[in-house]
């Protein structure tokens, strides 16, 4: 056969199909087997693998120390003014006191938690523009900003759009009792919370020799009470576009429910290992609506570790999805034990 | 110059009439708009574009095309708009752009608007591309013809000068040499040839190589000198432009008002070559697009598959599907936004300022939603389909298996979009001739008057034959390698000429394999250039030693005693020699030596003469003439002595090759000794001294002349229309009855006995289908009578013999002679041969007149020319002499029976439709295993529809009876022996059909109970079937039983059936190219059709289905994460990806790995698939793609993308993840399980394979990479700035991914695991035999066979369920057919026979045979099994042998058709009697 197909190309070169492995479809292939070996090692290791991962992420993920405290229904009095919009001047203070039961150790993160209030949608999600944060002089008509672009007047708005418009502004100061005469202020890190490249890459002032110059012919968005130059008056590096607070709030979230970093403990003093067991006090400056969303509103503490959050859903998905993928494996060997007897297996 | 306004209207109507329409029939209608709008008469004008005329030319030629010729369906300036234009005629095209239309709406704007138009610019690029390309070629081709050069007549210059083709009119006088192309479709007025013919070759037409004859214009013939453009006054007036190849009408006015008729005679076609004659000088009256061979052009048909179909109504589930989600989130949406009383701050308000209604939101997001979810309709899926078509095309067409050596050729696919379909046919409808046999006819026997002579000899020859077949054809290209290199050559440069003429009709679709199959089709035909049926195994007929004997016996002296006193002992010696000129001259065999191909032997001219003997000759021939005349008997010898000066020259040329082959001296000494005997004619040759004289000296003098004579007169070369009648003239060839020279009006035959006899040709009756046979009248020199010599099917022949009153002596010779041949007709029949009947019938001159009066009338009637033509012939082929039969052999190609084996396991039924009679056809049937010794034949005969429908009934009846015997038979064994037995215990019916039961099967009222009949037969034999009977058959099973057929034919006779199949399989065989040109694939062996189909099919069938299920299955997994991800963010249509990256996921990182799965993927080896035909059952019964897997398919993905969704989502939930950074692991983990997916899917990983699906990967993650690390503010809502970054350090990203992919691919594999363990299918099994070694594997695959044995045995059972449903159909059509049956006494057909046998027949009895052969029906009901065989065989023939009725008794004619009607109901209690019959 071979000997003759040979033949066959020297005679006529033109017509004749190369007698190549590719044109005859005689590629040396890997057929995968599915015998009774690969298979059955197959399971086995995915399911090991598994249910050890599992374990792991579920102790790790155990380690976090997290504490949530729900202050839209605490500070109810706040909520109910901020119903109507016609109060948004008026200010509103409000306390929360709660205790700490353990120590939270190492890296201690404060996030505000806000349930339902859907950043994801889709309008809202697009109602920016990335070049306006990045410093850019455009002409934010032309952008996603609509209707939050401009005032009736011709005023463009700084930032523009529908996110930034709703920018949470509740302001939350955590204080530490002492002792029941002393509380003492715990220091947080308003900076560094957002991802290093929105910070110095993606979020950029506009170039002037000062911030409120670069901000000039501008004006603020409808529902901010300051502009942006002012969001941070202490920090030259945290104000305006980059502004962690609002880069942070920029980065729109996935979920309706959802928390935001707010800041980072700042590890002095009494301080230095993380918060200590004891009483604490938030005093909360209440701006943020949230009752006509049916939302809420949180604030949380926690510590993270390598693996993320207290969520231990990804261990648990792992420790089961092992779990099954061994007894999968033992239901295989019974069945190939069964057939191998009766040998019919595969063959007949 | 035409006027481009023109030019441009009549491509606008080319582009409106072959708008939604298939390419076939775009000609057609091509054709109405040329007689629509252009000409407003139907007949067009050509007047000499010269001269005198000048105004009137410009006046009436404006309006004809010039002869540029412009394929390309495109220029520069339209291609873009054109090409849109014609894309968005596919719905799914129409259907992206609509979605592109509504994403510039504000109010549903989805994504970026630029961003849904990109797959749509990306595959309307790729295929405007894949056009151009195509297009370009066609253009290059175009101008390369545009630029050939011709010589037309300038009347500046006086003379021909060469211009290019393009530049051609209508009206142009155009001069051609030898070898030359035709430019354009001209009438022909003048030839070199002296007799005003000219050979044009037509193979780039219609394939055929052999030569065809055009003739002169009357009245122009006959100039001596070259016909001068100058002086040529006439005007033509012709038919305007139309398709039909072998029609042409109109007439030359000249400028005295004569007309003369043109026909397709006159008609030089374009793209045909001058061949054999030296110039040719012809006026062109078509040109350009204008011309037959344009207009014959039609495009590639689009046939789509079975597949395709399937997959058209699944896209419709998705489109539902599609519907039913943007139901949902419409919905969705609008419930949410109703929960709020107020308007929520995050849901932004119009510009306006104001908030729409939940309702109209709700109604605005269904919108939405289309877009954001389309890529659940896959855009990529019908490129991906027309990619991997193309590569399983181009793998096919690789095939070393499909080539075949002695032809050179291998298999060429013209369609390019029906691989798959070769994967799942159920019927194959083959034609017998030329497709199972070899189509190399080979005189095998004969029998001259009741005489056989059996060919022993010649029968061991071609057995020899057999063994060294190959080494054969070596021989025969180097016997013809001289005379085929030249003209090879020359063929070869026309060739690239000749190509877009074929260009055409070869399929479009691909560029790249659309040119492959041109340079296929084309260089295809240069290899059967050599003179077609002129194998060695077909010329060298080896003599029978007996007919041999007996016919060098014969001699001037006998014949012409016996021609004049009927003696009895020369009567046989007169049948011989008849019946061998008869095979020699009774063709329309083209001469032509070797040394000069193509130029055939002109043996008349007078200049190799010996010149010295020349005026002796003369002397001596004059007086004999003379003498020959006064004594000829014959009553108009008015006639003949006005054509004494031809008939002197014929026997000049007698003498001359007498006189010059010393090799006949012998001969001529040996007609010398019968001079003695007193014969009228010869007794006066001895006293002519001068000829004795002459004879000796031309012997001696001119030996050289001689021998070089003799030598061209061995290697002559015939060149047939039909490769009967190229073998019938080598076996007269064979039996030194050589055919030497033919002119229209002259055929020289050498005989060995007579010397050169050279007949005056009066006319040919060519063959046609309704004749069934086909005539020539000659005068015979020797005789100086008219003759008429006829060949045809023995059926009609045996109804034309002469039959005179019966007591007459010699008619009881004649009788005996008839019966006899008859016999040896059925056993030629029985043998398998192909038979002939040869007749003549001698014309007293004036019988000649009179016939030759209303032969003259019917040729020169223009209107219903043919009909009248075929009534005359007809009025001529009466009272024949039969004269003998021969039986010619058409071989079994090599390696049939094995082929029609395979195909049969493989559950494919096998038809063969064939024209050949019955008795051929089963054996042949018999031969390739068509039919089993075993099976029960029931052979379906009969002459009305009535008698035709009872005749199935009981058929039915009978196979129902025969299967619930041998089902119990069955249970009976398998309870005694369980154990499985070896022989297959099915029963199998056969059915034969002839072509006139057929075509009362084929009536509407009977259909369905045919096909029921033809359901229960293993096999079908249509005979005598005419090519429109056989479309008809495979219409009727392809719609009423809705299985997929295939069609394999080689013939024109073929083309419709091919046209009609699903699958139209051509065999480039002798017969042209015609089945070719129609064909979706063409191959050159029926033997290649196993692996085409159990191979190829099943790849190209599995792969296929299994890359678009795998797309579904893609698609849907992917788009659902998107839908899932709406109940989270109040179904407002946002995507949690990033939209290029969307966009991409489908058309760039998972779109090569399917293909290449498309193509390459390997479920098991063809060594496996072709031994087990078995598993080709899979394709048929659609296994690999049929509701239930599409439905599976489709819950996996959701599955799938259910957990590729929620897992993530329940990992990150509450988390301060944003949204695209929520995408990116749902993307990668989506990446990852949709490409292992198809890890686990495929059954074959090559390098290939590995190297596509890691580099998918690899470019997702540079992709992602370099998208995130550069675009900062590029994509403005979904910014995927530094997001892949984050997450490559991020461990908890990997975890996600990790788990949901094992997660989501878990249930899969688990299943494929216990699919191959639980319940392996056939085919999964089979994938397993692939990994044994050889040994172990043929035990296995021994095993397996075995087992399919044991469980055909429970096949049974389930058949006895089908039978009785069955007979409860049959009593339902039963009880309508047997009203009207009546209680009268009726004959059956063996009843018949003892009639006809009986001497004595009263005329009672004969009136009733009459009748009965007149009206009604035989029907023979054969049911036999192979034992009975020749029995029924005899008893059918002699059925057949019945119809020899006259219509003499006119006195009996109304009785007749009184008794007619009665009649009817005879037969028809004739078939309910006969189980009676069948027992006696």
């Amino acid at each position: 056969m071979k000997n003759k197909n040979s033949q066959g190309a020297q005679e006529c070169p033109s017509r004749c199909p190369d007698n190549s492995a590719f044109k005859q479809q005689k590629l040396p292939a890997w057929k995968p087997k599915l015998t009774a070996p690969s298979v059955l090692s197959s399971f086995f290791t995915i399911g090991v693998f598994c249910l050890l991962m599992g374990i792991c992420i579920i102790l790790s993920a155990r380690s976090v120390k997290e504490i949530q405290i729900n202050y839209s229904d605490i500070c109810l009095s706040c909520s109910k003014l901020r119903e109507n919009s016609s109060n948004w001047d008026k200010e509103c203070n409000c306390s929360v006191h709660f205790t700490l039961q353990e120590n939270m150790l190492g890296d201690v993160f404060m996030y505000y938690r806000l349930q339902n209030f859907y950043q994801n949608h889709r309008r809202y999600a697009l109602s920016r523009s990335d070049a306006q944060l990045l410093g850019q002089d455009v002409n934010i008509e032309n952008s996603n900003c609509a209707p939050f672009t401009t005032y009736p007047n011709g005023t463009p708005m700084a930032p523009c759009g529908a996110i930034a418009n709703s920018m949470f502004n509740d302001s939350i100061q955590l204080s530490y009792h002492l002792n029941s005469y002393t509380a003492i202020q715990v220091p947080w890190l308003k900076s560094g919370n957002s991802w290093w490249s929105d910070k110095n890459v993606k979020f950029r002032n506009p170039t002037s020799y000062n911030l409120s110059s670069a901000f000039a012919g501008t004006t603020r968005p409808p529902y901010w009470q300051k502009p942006a130059y002012l969001l941070d008056e202490e920090d030259e590096r945290n104000n305006g576009y980059i502004n962690d607070d609002f880069i942070i709030w920029m980065r729109v979230s996935a979920f309706p429910t959802f928390r935001n970093l707010y800041r980072r403990l700042h590890h002095t003093n009494q301080f230095a290992d993380g918060l200590p067991a004891g009483n604490y006090t938030f005093h909360i400056t209440y701006n943020f609506p949230v009752t006509r969303l049916k939302g809420k509103k949180q604030v949380v503490l926690s510590t993270i570790t390598w693996s993320g959050g207290s969520n231990l859903f990804l261990g648990i998905a792992y420790t089961v999805s092992g779990a099954v993928t061994v007894l999968a494996g033992f239901i295989i060997t019974a069945i190939h034990l069964k057939l191998r007897k009766k040998k019919t297996y595969f063959q007949r | 110059m035409a006027d481009p306004i023109r030019w441009a209207r009549y491509r606008w109507q080319r582009l409106v009439s072959a708008e939604g329409r298939d390419g076939s029939s775009s000609s057609s209608s091509c054709d109405k708009c040329y007689q629509s709008s252009k000409v407003p008469s139907r007949h067009r004008i050509v007047i000499p574009c010269l001269g005198h005329f000048k105004e009137e030319y410009e006046k009436v030629s404006k309006l004809y095309m010039n002869n540029r010729i412009r394929t390309t369906k495109y220029t520069l300036f339209n291609f873009i708009p054109r090409n849109l234009f014609e894309q968005f005629h596919r719905a799914a095209n129409l259907y992206f752009l609509f979605l592109v239309v509504l994403n510039w709406v504000p109010l549903v704007e989805a994504f970026q608007k630029e961003i849904t138009m990109l797959p749509l610019v990306v595959v309307l690029t790729i295929i405007a591309f894949k056009d151009g390309l195509e297009d370009y070629s066609k253009y290059k081709l175009d101008k390369q013809i545009n630029n050939l050069l011709t010589k037309i007549y300038s009347r500046k210059e006086k003379k021909y000068i060469d211009q290019c083709w393009k530049d051609v009119n209508v009206g142009d006088f155009i001069r051609l040499s030898c070898n030359e192309i035709i430019p354009a479709d001209m009438v022909l007025f003048y030839s070199t040839d002296p007799d005003g013919i000219c050979h044009i070759e037509t193979a780039s037409l219609d394939g055929e190589t052999n030569l065809k004859q055009r003739q002169v214009v009357r009245g122009y013939a006959e100039q001596v000198s070259e016909i001068d453009p100058e002086k040529f006054s006439g005007r033509i007036e012709c038919e305007s432009p139309n398709n039909d190849l072998s029609r042409f009408r109109g007439f030359v006015e000249h400028s005295n008002k004569e007309r003369v008729g043109l026909s397709r005679e006159n008609l030089l076609l374009r793209g045909c070559t001058i061949r054999n004659t030296e110039a040719v000088v012809g006026i062109v009256v078509y040109a350009g697009h204008e011309t037959k061979a344009m207009l014959n052009n039609s495009g590639p048909r689009y046939k789509r598959s079975k597949l395709e179909r399937r997959v058209n109504t699944d896209v419709l589930w998705c489109v539902l599907l599609l519907i039913l989600m943007c139901l949902i989130g419409a919905l969705g949406h609008g419930i949410w936004l109703s929960s709020y009383s107020e308007m929520p701050l995050f849901n932004v308000p119009e510009p306006n300022g104001k908030s729409t209604s939940p309702a109209l939101a709700g109604f605005y997001m269904f919108w939405t939603m289309i877009i954001l979810l389309q890529v659940l309709i896959p855009i990529s899926l019908y490129v991906s389909i027309e990619v991997v078509k193309l590569g399983q095309i181009y793998l096919i067409q690789n095939d070393i298996d499909l080539y075949h050596e002695k032809t050179d050729s291998t298999i060429q696919c013209r369609a390019l979009n029906i691989a798959e379909d070769l994967g799942q046919i159920q019927y194959i409808f083959s034609d017998k001739t030329g497709t199972l046999t070899e189509n190399k006819m080979v005189f095998r026997r004969c029998s001259i008057a009741g005489q056989e002579y059996c060919h022993e000899e010649n029968a061991k020859r071609l057995e020899s034959y057999q063994e060294a077949d190959s080494d054969d054809e070596d021989l025969t290209d180097a016997v013809c390698g001289s005379l085929s290199r030249m003209p090879k050559q020359k063929v070869h440069s026309c060739r690239t000429v000749s190509q877009p003429l074929n260009s055409k009709s070869l399929n479009q679709l691909a560029g790249s394999c659309s040119a492959l199959g041109e340079k296929d089709g084309v260089s295809n035909i240069p290899h059967s250039r050599h003179v077609a049926f002129s194998s060695p195994i077909e010329t060298d007929v080896v003599p029978d030693a007996e007919l041999m004997e007996k016919f060098s016996q014969i001699t001037c002296h006998s014949y012409a005693q016996s021609e004049e006193t009927d003696g009895e002992p020369s009567l046989e010696a007169v049948y011989i020699t008849d019946f061998f000129l008869a095979l020699a001259i009774c063709n329309t065999v083209v001469v032509s030596a070797p040394n000069q191909p193509r130029q055939k032997m002109r043996l008349s001219s007078l200049g190799r003469m010996p010149i010295k003997s020349l005026e002796e000759i003369k002397q001596v021939f004059q007086r004999l003439s003379v003498r020959r005349l006064s004594s000829s008997p014959v009553p108009g010898a008015k006639e003949s002595s006005s054509e004494s000066p031809s008939t002197f020259v014929n026997k000049l040329s007698i003498f001359r090759v007498k006189l010059a082959s010393p090799a006949m001296e012998g001969v001529s000494q040996t007609a010398n000794e019968p001079q003695a005997t007193d014969s009228p004619q010869c007794a006066k040759v001895p006293p002519l001294g001068p000829l004795h004289r002459v004879d000796v000296a031309a012997g001696s003098e001119h030996s050289d002349a001689g021998s070089s004579l003799e030598q061209s007169i061995s290697k002559l070369c015939y060149e047939a229309e039909s490769p009967d009648e190229a073998a019938l003239v080598h076996a007269a060839k064979a039996y030194k009855c050589t055919l030497q020279s033919r002119t229209p009006d002259q055929v020289t035959v050498d005989l060995a006995a007579l010397g050169s006899l050279t007949f005056q040709l009066l006319h040919i009756l060519p063959f046609d289908s309704v004749r069934k046979r086909m005539s020539v009248v000659v005068r015979h020199p020797l005789s100086n009578k008219v003759v008429v010599y006829t060949k045809g099917a023995d059926s009609v022949i045996m109804d034309l013999l002469w039959t005179g009153p019966a007591d007459d002596k010699s008619e009881m010779e004649q009788k005996k002679i008839k019966e006899r041949t008859q016999k040896h007709l059925d056993d030629y029949a029985r043998r398998g041969l192909r038979t002939l009947c040869i007749a003549n019938k001698v014309m007293s001159d004036a019988e000649y007149a009179e016939w030759l009066n209303s032969h003259f009338l019917a040729e020169t009637s223009i209107d219903n020319k043919e009909e009248l033509l075929l009534e005359s012939a007809m009025k001529l082929e009466t009272k024949l002499t039969l004269l003998g039969a021969t039986g010619i052999e058409d071989r079994l190609q090599e390696g049939v029976p094995d082929t029609i084996e395979a195909l049969r396991k493989a559950g494919i039924k096998i038809w063969m439709l064939t024209g050949d009679k019955q008795e051929t056809a089963v054996n042949i049937a018999y031969a390739c295993r068509l039919l089993e010794p075993d099976d029960k034949i029931f052979t379906l005969k009969s002459l009305s529809k009535d008698a035709c429908a009872l005749l199935m009934n009981s058929i039915l009846e009978d196979i129902q009876k025969s299967m619930c015997t041998k089902k119990n038979h069955n249970s009976k064994l398998a309870s005694i022996f369980p154990a499985p037995t070896t022989q297959a215990p099915e029963f199998s019916a056969s059915l034969v059909i002839d072509g006139k039961t057929l075509e009362y099967a084929l009536h509407e009222s009977l259909q369905s109970i045919f096909l029921e009949l033809t359901e229960r037969c293993r096999a079908v034999i249509c005979c005598r079937a005419t090519p429109l009977q056989k479309s008809e058959v495979v219409k009727l099973v392809r719609n009423r039983l809705k299985v997929m057929t295939l069609a394999v034919g080689d013939g024109a006779n073929d083309v419709s059936m091919i046209q009609v199949a699903d699958t139209g399989v051509g065999l480039s065989g002798q017969e042209g190219m015609q089945a070719v040109m129609a064909s979706d694939f063409a191959i050159s062996q029926f033997k290649h059709l196993s692996k085409l189909l159990l191979v190829h099919g099943h790849w190209c069938y599995t792969r296929l289905a299994n890359m678009i299920l795998y797309f579904f299955y893609k698609n849907v997994a992917y788009v659902n994460l998107l839908f899932w991800y709406q109940f989270f963010c109040g179904f407002s249509g946002t995507s949690m990806t990033d939209y290029w990256v969307l966009i991409f996921f489908n058309l760039l990182f998972t779109s090569v790995p399917p293909i290449i799965y498309g193509i390459l993927d390997k479920d098991i080896s063809a060594e496996i698939l072709m031994q087990l035909p078995e598993l080709y059952v899979t394709g048929q019964k659609s296994q690999a793609y049929s509701p239930p897997t599409f439905w599976i398919t489709l819950l996996d993905a959701f599955y799938q993308s259910l957990v590729c969704f929620f897992v993530p989502y329940f990992t990150y939930r509450g988390s301060d993840v944003d949204i695209f950074s929520f995408g990116n692991p749902l993307n990668t983990a989506a990446l990852f399980i949709i490409l292992l997916h198809l890890l686990i899917e495929s059954k074959t990983l090559t390098w290939i394979h590995m190297a596509v699906m890691i580099g998918s990967i690899l470019f997702y993650f540079v992709f992602a990479l370099m998208f995130g690390a550069t675009c900062k503010t590029c994509n403005p809502p979904s910014n995927p700035y530094w997001i892949m970054e984050k997450h490559m350090t991020d461990p908890a990203f990997y975890l996600v991914c990790i788990i949901t992919t094992c997660v989501a691919l878990l249930p899969r594999y688990l299943f494929r695991v216990l699919q191959g363990a639980l319940f392996p299918s056939p085919v999964l099994r089979a994938k397993h035999l692939d990994r044994l070694t050889p040994e172990k594997q043929r035990e296995a695959i021994k095993k397996w066979k075995d087992d399919r044995v044991g469980k055909g045995r429970m096949g049974t059972r389930v058949c006895s369920r089908s039978a009785e449903e069955a007979a409860s159909v049959r009593e339902s059509s039963d009880h309508s057919s047997y009203i009207p049956v009546s209680k009268t006494p009726f004959h059956t057909c063996p009843a018949d026979r003892s009639v006809q046998k009986t001497s004595s027949i009263s005329d009672i009895q004969d009136e009733f045979r009459d009748v009965n052969s007149l009206t009604c029906e035989r029907a023979v009901f054969l049911n036999s099994s192979k034992e009975t065989d020749s029995e029924t065989y005899g008893a059918n023939n002699s059925c057949a042998g019945i119809p020899e009725f006259t219509f003499a008794k006119g006195s009996n004619g109304i009785s007749l058709i009184n008794k007619a009607g009665l009649n009817c109901y005879l037969t028809e209690q004739d078939v309910l009697t006969y189980p009676a019959k069948l027992e006696c």
